[in-house]
C-alpha cells in the first residue's frame, strides 16, 4: 500500500525570542539568545536563576477572563494554533470537522495551575480551589482546548514523552492522516513551567545550566564550557495535511513531511544511551519511512540541549545513522529548551530552513568539545540548499523521534 | 443586612472579576447562563465569591434554583 504524501500547510508559534513564527525565525537567524535572569523573587533561593522566557505575555493577546481559566501551557498552545491555523488559510477553507484532528502534547502539563492551586487548598481551604482546576492541569487540556477552538472531530490526542512530545506530536499527526483518519491535524507541543518547583526538581538532577551570571551565555551546546541546559516556555504548532487535500484548496506548502522513526532506548530513565544507539535507530526508521538514503539529509536540527553527555551521543547517533556530511544546528542555543514544545518548534526551524537555503546558527560554540567531529554552523547563519532536513528529539524515559522533511 | 441594590452591585462586581460580564448589564430579571453567558464551571466561582461576600452559605442543591441575579439575591438576603 502506497502511503499519502503529507506535508505543511501553516506554522505557528510563541517562543522565548518572539510572538509569533516569523520574529522567532528573525531572531535565530540573527542569532539572538532568548535567556535571561530570572528577576522573581522566587529565584533567589535557587541554584538556578535563568530561563528563556516568553518574549510576548498570553496576557497580550488573550482577554484576562479567558486567560483565568486557562493554564500558561494551554494559552500558548491557543496562540500557536490560531496563528497556524490563520497562515494555512484554514479559517474558510470549508473544512470538513470530522476529518479534522489534533495531537498536541506537553511534557509536564499544567504544573502552574497544580501548584498555584495547591497553595490555594493550604491557605484558604478546599472550598477556595478553582472549579477550573482540572480542565487547567490535565495533560490533555492543550490539546483539549485547541481541538474545542477549532471544532476538530477526528480526535483529540496528546502524547507525553517528555522532551520527545512535540516532536511524537507531529508522527503522530503523520499516522493520522496516513491511516485515513484525518484530512488535516493540527500538531505540535507546549510547555509553560517556569516556577520554583520545576527548577528546582531538574537543578537537583544537576541537569541545568549555572551560568547565572551570563544568561545569554548559558546554553551552549556541542561547546567545552556547556554545563546544562536552560529552561524555556512556549509553543509551536504544524498544521499537517493530506497532499491532494492542500493541492485541491490551492494551499501554500512549505514542506513535506516525509517521514518519521521513533524508538525508546531500554536502556535508562534519565541518561541517554551512551553511543546513541536508540537515536541511530530511529534516525535509521525515518529514513527507511521516507524512502531517502543517508546522502540525500543534508541538515540536521539535532536534540542538543547543551548537557555534558547528551549532545556527545547524538553525534554519534548521527554519525552511525548518516555519516559525517550534514551541517548541523543547535538552535536550542538560542531559545532555551522547550522540552515538550522543543520538537516542534525545531521542525518549524528545520521547515523554514528548506525554505529559506538557510541554517540557523548554534550561538556560543566558542569552544567546540573534541567529540564534535561533525560540521556546525556556528555563531552565524550559513546558506545552504536544503533538499531533506531531519530534526531530532529525545526525552526522558529514553523517547527518541526523528522527522525528516523535504523541499515540496 | 444588605439591601437588594446592594446585593446586586456586589453580584455585578464578582461576575465582571470572575466572567467578564459588564456591570452595566447586570440586573434581576437577568439569567446568568442565557442573559450573561456564565458557563457552569464558573457559575460556580461565583457563587463561593458571593457566600464570601455576604456571609451567606449557598447549598449546592440550591444552586440549580438560582436561575437569574434576582433569585440570588432573594436568597442572599434572606439567609445572610
Amino acid at each position: 500500500m502506497t502511503k499519502p504524501d503529507v506535508v505543511v500547510t501553516g506554522l505557528g508559534a510563541t517562543t522565548p525570542l518572539g510572538g509569533d513564527v516569523a520574529s522567532t525565525w528573525d531572531a535565530m537567524l540573527a542569532g539572538r539568545s532568548g535567556v535571561s535572569k530570572l528577576t522573581q523573587e522566587w529565584a533567589d533561593q535557587l541554584t538556578v536563576k535563568i530561563a528563556a522566557q516568553l518574549a510576548v505575555e498570553p496576557s497580550e493577546v488573550i482577554d484576562r477572563v479567558r486567560l483565568r481559566k486557562l493554564d500558561r501551557s494551554e494559552a500558548v498552545a491557543l496562540i500557536a494554533a490560531a496563528e497556524a491555523w490563520a497562515d494555512a488559510g484554514l479559517a474558510d477553507a470549508g473544512l470538513d470537522k470530522e476529518r479534522l484532528g489534533v495531537v498536541v502534547g506537553s511534557g509536564i502539563g499544567g504544573a502552574q495551575t497544580l501548584l498555584a492551586q495547591d497553595d490555594i487548598l493550604e491557605a484558604s481551604g478546599a472550598r477556595r480551589v478553582s472549579p477550573h482546576t482540572v480542565p487547567m492541569l490535565m495533560p490533555n487540556g492543550p490539546a483539549a482546548f485547541v481541538g474545542l477552538e477549532y471544532g476538530a472531530q477526528a480526535g483529540v490526542h496528546a502524547p507525553t514523552s517528555a522532551c520527545a512530545t512535540g516532536a511524537e506530536a507531529v508522527a503522530w499527526g503523520l499516522d493520522m492522516i496516513r491511516s485515513g483518519r484525518a484530512d488535516v491535524v493540527i500538531a505540535g507541543g507546549t510547555e509553560a513551567v517556569i516556577h520554583p518547583l520545576p527548577i528546582a526538581g531538574f537543578a537537583s538532577m544537576r541537569a541545568m545550566s549555572t551560568r547565572n551570571d551570563d544568561p545569554e551565555k548559558a546554553s551552549r551546546p556541542w561547546d567545552k564550557g556547556r554545563d546544562g541546559f536552560v529552561l524555556g516556555e512556549g509553543a509551536g504548532i504544524l498544521i499537517l495535511e493530506r497532499a491532494d487535500h492542500a493541492a485541491a484548496r490551492g494551499a501554500r506548502i512549505y514542506a513535506r513531511l516525509a517521514g518519521a522513526g521513533m524508538t525508546s532506548d531500554g536502556y535508562d530513565i534519565v541518561q541517554p544511551h551512551p553511543e546513541g544507539t536508540g537515536a541511530a535507530r530511529a534516525i535509521a526508521k525515518a529514513l527507511r519511512d521516507a524512502d531517502l538514503a543517508k546522502a540525500d539529509v543534508v541538515h540536521v536540527n539535532a536534540h542538543a540541549t547543551s548537557t555534558p553527555v547528551g549532545d556527545i551521543a547524538e553525534i554519534a547517533a548521527l554519525r552511525s545513522a548518516l555519516g559525517d556530511h550534514p551541517v548541523l544546528t543547535a538552535t536550542k542555543s538560542m531559545t532555551g529548551h522547550l522540552l515538550g514544545a522543543a520538537g516542534a518548534l525545531e521542525s518549524i526551524a528545520t521547515i523554514l530552513a528548506i525554505r529559506d537555503s538557510v541554517v540557523p546558527p548554534t550561538i556560543n560554540l566558542d569552544d567546540p568539545d573534541d567529540a564534535l567531529t561533525m560540521d556546525v554552523a556556528a555563531h552565524k547563519a550559513r546558506p545552504l540548499q536544503i533538499a531533506a532536513a531531519l530534526n531530532n528529539s529525545f526525552g526522558f524515559g529514553g523517547h527518541n523521534v526523528a522527522l525528516l522533511f523535504t523541499r515540496p | 443586612m444588605a439591601t437588594r441594590e446592594e446585593v446586586v452591585t456586589g453580584l455585578a462586581e464578582i461576575l465582571e472579576e470572575v466572567a467578564g460580564v459588564n456591570p452595566d448589564d447586570v440586573s434581576e430579571e437577568k439569567s446568568f447562563t442565557e442573559d450573561l453567558d456564565v458557563d457552569s464551571l464558573s457559575m460556580v466561582e461565583v457563587v463561593v465569591a458571593a457566600e464570601e461576600k455576604f456571609g451567606a452559605k449557598i447549598p449546592d442543591d440550591e444552586v440549580q434554583n438560582l436561575k437569574t441575579v434576582g433569585d440570588a439575591v432573594s436568597f442572599i438576603v434572606a439567609n445572610s
